[in-house]
């Protein structure tokens, strides 16, 4: 009797057992095509990275950068004004990818090495680009960039074959110096956390720009502070009416390292960094 | 030789074979442990009675891993500067390590490898030869250690039959793996590493919290009311990165079939069951046997042995010895 009941149980089981295997390659399925699909979600932040981020100095073009970064966070560790921060997720892929937010603290070369690119372990801050990776036109930096607090040292220029942005006076019209007005006090009121090197207060230690006050008979903040010899000046200008006015122009030393928009007291800035963009020559 | 394909193949997922043949020793060893049953029993209990519970190498991997993470934290924190970076590429007292997974991606994705890349990971290939690979996992990864509390919970909750496990394939890590470094290749983007629990850990414990870690706790969600240990076992190309590595190790856990009593205690607190397949009765050839490259050396089956069939053992160590 046993028999015939154990053979009619076999094929329900092994039934059974196929329908169990058949849902679990299927939710396998459903697992890659779940995880991999978000995965790529990855990608509508990258494509939709506009503006770009400023990226750390010498980083490689964006699309590189982003594919060597190893994501540790060793270029963070180095800076010593903690200019610079890493991606979150919604960067997409570039989670995780050192930046930098000028406004917030920008990068002031007061470790006169660049000691971020020194840091990188995979090439993706690099103080020379491999030849087989392309290089912008108007990128290229036409000299290494002079820091004007080395001016006076046997070496006195940066490290840096490329420019990571350029700083354009996007707003005129709330810029002090074309008002013709000056500045007093702390360029960017006393809670702001930004932090600078001051020569006159100590080349090794960068104080928080609150503990530097100003007062100028008329602002040149982001002339004054722009660490980079000849990358910005006051020029005069005639008005269509004949009044002449003090301005900012940008020139082509200007690597984008976001002094100039961290310092301007206006709010917003009048004078912002646009990242990754190379030099098309001056605006005025 | 063949053991040794079996087991790469096991961790790519491949079902577990029965031996072909089992060692005359082994015939003999069975056959005396159940010779008498009663006998067999009275010992089984006897083991029992007197297996101290103990948590000993579970909480030395717990001290381990959190000393390591911890190190990265401190270096950055107190700028002690020993170990610095995080766990996906970093520099110990100077020496630059490189993750092996993170350095795949971004070589697969970027093309091209620079000195320092190349040197950082050859240093941490040897390490984790040396080491044992997926100890990598266990050991150090900080996902591991949330992913074994949400499992704890997740257990409980199977216990309390308000939940039931789902599992999956296990070559569904393999087909990962291979479509994280098809889509590094193919995109120019280290894909994987946006996903990558370990990475995002290991960023938010140095460098402060990110939205990144709400990805993290979908994944413990997820392992918590649906499948168990779902991201280590089935998804993390990291382990297998790693598994492959510790094929060559010399440090694992080995299985000794005379002391056995195969009641499977072992397989239940087993992140990979199937490296412990040699435990189920009849299914070990010979003597003594080390488990597959897939084991994490966690530890947890040695702890739960009553019997100490189960040890860490160094290849090569023993005999010197």
């Amino acid at each position: 009797m046993n028999v015939p009941v154990e053979k009619s149980k076999k094929p329900a089981m092994s039934l059974e057992k196929a329908a169990k295997a058949r849902r679990k390659f299927l939710q396998s399925v459903g697992l890659v095509g779940g995880v991999v699909g978000l995965s790529l979600l990855g990608y509508i932040p990258v494509l939709n990275a506009s503006p770009h981020r400023l990226r750390p100095p010498g980083a490689l073009n964006e699309s590189d950068f982003l594919s060597s970064c190893i994501k540790c966070g060793q270029c963070v560790q180095v800076c010593p004004v903690q200019a610079i921060k890493l991606g979150d997720i919604d960067d997409g892929f570039g989670l995780g990818v050192p930046y930098i937010d000028p406004r917030e603290q920008a990068c002031d070369f007061s470790c006169d090495a660049v000691q971020c690119i020194l840091a990188c372990p995979t090439g993706s801050l690099t103080y020379k680009k491999p030849p087989s990776l392309n290089i912008r036109e108007g990128a290229l930096l036409a000299e290494a960039p002079i820091l004007k607090a080395k001016e006076n040292d046997p070496e006195p220029t940066l490290n840096l074959k490329e420019r990571i942005g350029i700083a354009r006076l996007a707003q005129p019209s709330a810029c002090l110096a074309v008002q013709g007005k000056g500045f007093k006090g702390q360029a960017r009121g006393a809670g702001f956390d930004g932090k600078m090197r001051y020569m006159d207060v100590d080349r090794w230690k960068p104080i928080p720009i609150a503990e530097h006050p100003y007062d100028l008979p008329l602002c040149d903040l982001c002339v004054r502070e722009c660490p980079v010899k000849g990358a910005i000046e006051l020029r005069q200008l005639k008005s269509a009416d004949g009044s002449t006015r003090m301005m900012p122009v940008v020139l082509e030393p200007c690597v984008g390292c976001g002094v100039c928009e961290m310092v301007c007291p206006s709010e917003p800035a009048a004078i912002v960094i646009d990242a990754q963009a190379t030099w098309k020559g001056e605006l005025t | 030789m063949s053991r040794f394909t079996d087991l790469f193949m096991g961790m790519l997922g491949a079902a577990p074979k029965k031996p072909a043949v089992v060692s005359e020793k082994v015939q003999k060893i069975m056959f005396l442990k159940y010779e008498d049953k009663d006998r067999y029993i009275k010992e089984k209990m006897h083991a029992r009675d007197h297996h101290l519970v103990s948590h000993k190498w579970r909480n030395r991997r717990w001290a381990v891993l959190l000393a390591v993470n911890l190190l990265f934290v401190f270096s950055f924190w107190l700028d002690i500067q020993i170990l610095e970076g995080a766990l996906t590429a970093s520099r110990f007292v100077g020496f630059h390590l490189i993750d092996l997974n993170s350095a795949l991606q971004v070589m697969l994705a970027h093309k091209h490898i620079i000195v320092n890349l190349f040197i950082g990971t050859f240093t941490v290939f040897l390490i984790w030869v040396l080491l044992g690979g997926r100890t990598f996992c266990s050991w150090v990864c900080p996902y591991h250690l949330l992913a074994e509390w949400a499992e704890a919970l997740h257990i409980k909750l199977v216990g309390k039959k308000l939940i039931t496990d789902h599992e999956f394939h296990r070559g569904t890590r393999t087909v990962f793996w291979l479509l994280f470094a098809l889509l590094a290749i193919v995109t120019g983007y280290t894909v994987f590493e946006t996903l990558s629990p370990t990475g995002i850990l290991s960023r938010a414990l140095i460098y402060g919290p990110s939205l990144a870690l709400g990805w993290v706790g979908l994944l413990l969600v997820f392992e918590i009311v649906y499948s168990r240990r779902a991201w280590c076992r089935y998804v993390c190309p990291i382990g297998l990165t790693y598994g492959a590595v510790g094929t060559l190790s010399p440090l694992r856990v080995s299985f000794h079939v005379e002391h056995c009593f195969h009641e499977g205690d072992c397989r239940k607190v087993c992140l990979v069951p199937h490296v412990l397949d040699v435990t189920v009765k009849g299914r070990a050839s010979e003597e003594s046997m080390s488990l597959g490259p897939d084991c994490t050396r966690c530890g947890l089956c040695v702890d739960v042995c009553p019997t100490g069939a189960l040890r860490y053992e160094v290849k090569g160590l023993s005999q010197l010895l």
